[in-house]
């Protein structure tokens, strides 16, 4: 068990700063002294840099970033591309948004530095679409970054050039997933390809591209400026440096907390002030809808990608949602399951029929109109979904129906047992939670 | 399958700006999102006559332009409000309160869930999680946040919207700008407003401010613990 972890501020450090999603605000902390460095650098000795420091992907895999820069082949003539992923859209998270909105720079410095290692000149930011102010931030980051001769033709006069665009998505949860990104850059509807080739080899415009998320290049400078062995003195030894813990939900003060890997949620409401007063924790996600739940058991529990995933769960994207007691947990899963179904893109049958006819079951049983034997249907449908589907979509809506029948079993048959929901719903309410 | 067109000025107009738009991109279909952000902003919804444009700027067929435009839920099939009003009601703010300001401004605006009031004001829908979820319950107006709403507060808003009163975001711009202004934004035309408006909403510093009170930091970096054994064989 972790004891003593303090918070680490790197990417949010300047948040409280006047201006710091504008250049100078930027520059004024040391800013864009990384991509200097970077320039100086051979792009591989960048590659073996972010492979050294265990970086491993902030949007939910996990993926080595380093190991994912060092697959593209070296003998494809096709142009290469960087893409980042900014579509944020993972129920729960929220790190990317806020990050974006107050440094953006710390992503455009990221991007520059990242092109140059992987031997691109165009990149592309693909940002969800319902978030406005968020691309107007990003396009003025990247419009200063142009005209100060950090992106553009010959880079800082290094040789280097690199064109950045920043792509506005149009409302699509399944565009989070990397394949289905890139169909959506090219113009196609969002849905998933079948992997192996992967985008290293066949990404954009079947060219070797590198998909990565927002928090994973933004990480990238201070890697550069601070070194690999700054990196991996915070977190864990296979989960190496700082992430965002997103708290939302019944905590007395929800928000990002941004803290070594291994950090336990215990210490993070320490920090948050706790569950809401009057109240006590009853279920939570470590890293996002498709995260199975966590309970009070798993308080102590070190939030990086090995003792989570010996938890039975994922870490995911650190987006710790936090329920108490007054929370229905079958009025909670269903919720996520009209989200999985809606959001399908329906492509793989056993998503776009499982979740369309879990939800029916879920509905049902929360009106109090199911039976029993309605768990083991919803387990059979799980059980048809998981590992089914071409992408994680299909996977993640088994994780919230099965982990809630795993540890609120009970739950579940009291409402069939009543003939409806025994919870008081305005009472989990912003307003309605004064004991 | 229909043959309506935009009039001439305008499609010359909308020309100029798909010819820039499309001048992004390597491959030209790429263009084909930010196109129907365009047509969107022309008319407030993706017509036919919006879908022929975008074909004709790409080569593509009217079918293959359609089954983009339905995939994606921000492209409206219907003319929309001026505002759009997006309440979350995925789990976690359905249940901080989420439900109960859809079901407010449902009953407070006499429309259902994506429809649009009589005077052409205000749409209303409800929306998925739109990352702002320690924020919570959050709307969205033309896509920009109002945070930490009550139904008490939302239906002040949709009132406002409707009166024709300036209303300003929780973060986001100074004033809010019409659906159909949003809708260009998307597109990749800037409106000059990135540098309005907040940098971070409290809840986004919150962790930063207790690091500063506790004397918080990560590491220095030329004065690393030494001695760990980097294999982690001490751990």
């Amino acid at each position: 068990m972790s004891t003593g972890t303090t918070l680490t501020p790197v990417l949010s450090d300047n948040w409280d700063r006047p201006e710091s999603f504008t250049l100078e605000g930027y520059r004024a902390t040391g800013g864009y002294g990384a991509l200097r460095t970077a320039l100086g650098m051979e792009p591989d000795a960048l590659v073996d840099l972010v492979k050294a420091s265990g970086l491993r992907g902030r949007g939910g895999a996990g993926f080595p970033t380093g190991m994912k820069w060092g697959f593209l082949p070296k003998d494809n003539p096709n142009p290469r591309y960087l893409v980042v992923n900014a579509d944020e859209s993972e129920p729960g998270t929220c790190k990317d948004i806020p990050l974006l909105l107050a440094n953006p720079h710390a992503l455009v410095e990221g991007v520059a530095i990242a092109s140059y290692a992987i031997r691109s000149s165009q990149a592309f930011i693909y940002v969800r679409g319902e978030v406005l102010h968020v691309i107007r931030r990003v396009r003025h980051a990247v419009e200063e970054a142009y005209a100060a001769g950090l992106l553009g033709k010959d880079v800082l006069g290094s040789g280097f050039d690199l064109d950045v665009v920043v792509h506005a998505g149009a409302g699509a949860y399944i565009c989070g997933e990397e394949t289905a990104l890139l169909d959506s850059l090219e113009g196609y509807r969002g849905q998933p390809r079948l992997k192996p080739p992967f985008p290293a080899v066949a990404g954009l415009y079947a060219s070797p591209t590198v998909v990565n998320n927002v928090e994973s290049i933004a990480s990238v400078p201070s890697i550069v400026a601070n070194g690999a062995e700054w990196f991996t003195a915070m977190g864990t030894e296979k989960s190496a440096g700082f992430g965002f813990f997103s708290l939302s939900g019944h905590v007395t003060r929800p928000g990002q907390y941004e803290a070594p890997l291994g950090i336990t949620l215990r210490e993070l409401l320490d920090m948050a002030g706790g569950i809401r007063a009057g109240h006590r924790l009853k279920f939570w996600t470590p890293g996002g809808s498709s995260t199975p739940i966590f309970t009070d058991e798993h308080l102590d529990t070190p939030l990086d990608f090995e003792s989570v995933g010996a938890a039975g769960s994922m870490l995911g994207t650190r987006a710790l949602q936090i329920f108490d007691e007054t929370t229905c947990v079958v009025r909670a899963a269903g919720r996520w399951i009209q989200f999985y179904a809606h959001e399908s893109c329906g492509k793989c049958t056993p998503c776009r029929e499982g979740n369309f006819w879990m939800v029916q079951v879920l509905d049902r049983i929360e009106h109090g109109e199911g039976t029993e034997a309605d768990l083991d249907k919803l387990l059979d449908i799980c059980d048809n979904l998981l590992g089914r589907s071409f992408c994680a979509l299909g996977d993640g809506a088994a994780s919230p129906v099965m982990s809630s029948i795993k540890y609120f079993r009970q739950e579940y048959i009291d409402h069939v047992e009543r003939g409806g929901c025994p919870f008081d719903h305005a009472k989990s309410t912003v307003w309605g939670g004064t004991a | 399958m229909s043959t309506a067109t935009f009039p001439e000025e305008t499609r010359a107009r909308l020309e100029v700006d798909a010819k820039e738009i499309i001048g992004r991109y390597p491959r030209q279909r790429s263009a084909l999102l930010p196109l129907l952000h365009l047509v969107q902003s022309e008319e407030g919804f993706v017509s036919a006559k919006g879908i022929a444009f975008c074909a004709d700027q790409l080569g593509l067929t009217t079918a293959e332009v359609t089954a983009v435009a339905t995939f994606y839920t921000m492209y409206k099939r219907r003319p929309t409000g001026d505002f759009h009003v997006g309440v979350c009601t995925n789990t976690l703010c359905a249940v901080m309160g989420g439900d109960e300001i859809f079901a407010a401004l449902k009953d407070h605006l006499g429309v259902g869930n994506d429809e649009t009031t009589e005077d052409g004001r205000v749409s209303l829908e409800h929306i998925e999680c739109n990352a702002a979820c320690d924020f919570a319950p959050v709307v969205m107006v033309n896509w920009e946040f109002f945070d930490n709403q009550t139904p008490e507060s939302a239906k002040r808003l949709v009132d406002d919207l409707r009166l024709g009163r300036d209303v300003a975001p929780t973060r986001g711009p100074d004033r809010l700008c019409t659906w159909k202004e949003a809708s260009r934004v998307l597109a990749g035309f800037s409106d000059g407003r990135g540098a309005e408006g907040t940098q971070a909403g409290e809840p986004s510093l919150t962790g930063l401010r207790l690091a500063r009170e506790r004397g918080w930091t990560a590491p220095d970096p030329d004065r690393l613990p030494v001695g760990d054994d980097p294999e982690g064989g001490a751990a």
